[in-house]
């Protein structure tokens, strides 16, 4: 080993090339057109809906019903109180329940068991399933137990059973993230486990509940497959009115009217893509200030 | 060559040190025990621990644990890492139960009673033996919520809130500190007054023994030094179980000390923790009775 006193200090200096020879520089240049290509394709996609669709961003679009005699006044009022009612009721439903199922899974079970086990399994994979078999799940239950399949409340359902993998394990991951020592904490201050979680895990875990319940309900605002598969109606000149109600809903306006050959139905249409998205980017506005202010730093 | 010689140095340096550590370890005791009405031999004990064993799963943590822990005594658990002594004071409140294949065997009894048999509550169990642990742990929460927070789970006859926070805080010698602020959130209170908070939120639910998990393991030594005076302070009315790293600690505040080790299975290199001496303070840190615990309070290994 060497004496401390003859250590030679090596040169800060730059010996070597770095990051600076040819090979380098064409990696460097790889990774910036892939970014490059990915925020093009969503400007292109941007500017080309708002120079189709900004002249027909008027009133009309959200005081008119669609009409096939006058592409030029026709307005998506339908479709966005149908959106508006559909997406609501979606999250009346899905959040309760992927909640409670989250507390279940995180809290109570014992993931020892060949059952819970079996739950987290599929619990994965049902996140990744195509939205329209959820679209078919819903239309053949919905067959089986006389539901109608046209209404709002199927429709819900659908989307409801779509986004519930999703809330389940963004809650999970929202209460995994609140450290061990609350539960204890309370737990050892004679609190039960049910009091712990109402008190301590689940207020704790709001902020990512509720940005995870909105990125999925942002999914399912922009989902027209499920609903197209329902028979989710395409022309509908009246509000949505309850459960039972037909309806319309943005995406699928959106897909009916960029069908048609005339030019006006393809500007409302573009129309109807900006408040969509419009929409989708308020809603994951909305969930990233939640996350930024409220997330606990532990 | 040279890693060899370099231990060999720092043991001979440990070596020499070794009285002096000793006698100052003695010198605590002394001063602690001068305050306190003279011990009986073995103590009247508020819990008791008969032949227990700790396993998680197939594996044993803490074996033929036998001791007592005497009324408004504090009791230091004491030894080197991985001993099983914070196991052992875990399943002394049923904080054992939270863990996955945790099991105790053996009796443990509270008032005689046995707290693992069938139909006793660990809610109930929890709510008679408090715990404050290792890294402070405040809810996020006002102070205030903080100390009602027990009262208010267990649904206790509280007359008056504001009298009972007001009394836990001043107990735990936080009052003066944070009576202006009430309901400001208690993740701004610094680390110790973190941990007496903690205490004060134990002492609200009134239990009868504080179990301790080396309170003051992530304090610097001021704060130390008053969560020490308080448990000297709070043993008048409570008994303390602490586990604790810091052997001065254990002189300092103790009545009695229980010396653990750790046994490593041949075969499977499992560590086993199990209680070698068990005494007074006094008798442990000055005369031991086993050679084990002699090396440990010396210094010779641990």
């Amino acid at each position: 080993m060497a004496s401390i006193g003859s250590i030679a200090t090596a040169p800060l200096r730059a010996s070597r090339e770095g990051d600076k020879n040819a090979k380098s520089i064409v990696f460097l240049g790889v990774l910036w057109f892939t970014v490059l290509f990915s925020v093009l394709s969503l400007a292109v996609l941007l500017v080309t809906s708002f120079l189709d669709g900004s002249t027909r961003l008027d009133a009309n679009l959200f005081t008119r019903y669609s009409s096939i005699v006058l592409p030029e006044l026709a307005g998506a009022r339908a479709a966005i109180l149908g959106s508006a009612l559909v997406i609501v009721l979606t999250a009346v439903m899905a959040i309760p329940l992927g909640v409670a199922a989250a507390v279940y899974l995180e809290e109570f079970a014992d993931s020892r068991r060949w059952y819970n086990k079996l739950i987290e399994v599929n619990l994965t994979n049902l996140a990744a399933v195509p939205a329209i078999v959820y679209g078919m799940l819903t239309a053949g239950v919905a067959l089986s137990i006389g539901l109608p399949r046209r209404v709002v409340l199927t429709g819900a359902i659908a989307l409801a059973l779509l986004i519930l993998p999703v809330i389940i394990i963004t809650t999970r991951e929202a209460m995994r993230a609140v450290p061990q020592e609350i539960r204890q904490g309370s737990l050892a201050l004679g609190a039960t486990p049910l009091q712990t979680v109402w008190r301590q895990t689940l207020p704790a875990a709001v902020p990512g509940i509720a940005t995870g319940s909105i990125l999925a309900l942002s999914r399912a605002l922009g989902e027209a497959a499920p609903l197209l598969l329902l028979g989710g109606l395409v022309f509908v000149s009246y509000d949505p009115n309850g459960l039972f109600s037909g309806y319309t809903v943005l995406p699928i306006q959106i897909y009916n009217w960029a069908k048609e050959p005339q030019l006006a139905f393809q500007q409302v249409a573009s129309a109807a893509i900006i408040l969509m998205l419009a929409l989708l980017l308020l809603m994951n506005a909305v969930a990233i200030v939640i996350r930024n202010r409220y997330q606990k730093r532990w | 060559m040279n890693s060899h010689y370099y231990s060999t140095r720092t043991h001979d340096v440990a070596e020499a040190g070794n009285e002096t550590a000793a006698n100052e370890l003695a010198s605590l005791v002394e001063v602690r025990q001068d305050d306190r009405r003279s011990l009986p031999s073995d103590p009247k004990p508020i819990m008791e621990c008969e032949g227990v064993d700790v396993f998680y799963d197939d594996f044993r943590a803490v074996t033929d644990v036998s001791l007592g822990f005497g009324y408004n005594e504090i009791t230091a658990l004491i030894g080197p890492s991985g001993c099983g002594k914070s196991t052992l004071l875990r399943s002394l409140n049923r904080m054992n139960d939270l863990i996955l294949g945790a099991r105790v065997e053996g009796a443990v009894t509270f008032h005689g009673q046995s707290i693992y048999a069938k139909d006793v509550d660990p809610i109930e169990v929890r709510r008679r033996i408090g715990m404050v642990f290792q890294k402070p742990n405040p809810f996020p929460k006002s102070i205030y919520d903080n100390v009602a927070y027990g009262p208010r789970v267990t649904g206790a006859k509280v007359s008056d809130m504001d009298d009972l926070v007001e009394e836990a805080l001043t107990r735990s010698a936080l009052w003066d500190e944070v009576k202006d602020k009430l309901k400001q959130s208690a993740l701004g209170l610094s680390g110790g007054q973190q941990q007496r908070l903690c205490i004060a939120r134990t002492i609200a639910i009134r239990p009868e023994v504080i179990l301790m998990d080396e309170p003051c393991s992530a304090l610097d030594p001021i704060a130390t030094s008053r969560i020490e005076d308080l448990m000297v302070e709070l043993v008048k009315d409570y008994s303390i179980i602490i586990v604790t790293h810091n052997m001065q600690q254990a002189a300092r505040v103790a009545d009695r000390t229980a010396f653990f080790t750790a046994l490593a299975d041949e075969g499977t290199g499992d560590r086993t923790g199990l209680l070698v001496e068990y005494d007074l303070t006094a008798k442990i840190f000055s005369t031991p009775a086993d050679e084990r615990t002699e090396n440990y309070i010396s210094g010779r290994f641990g």
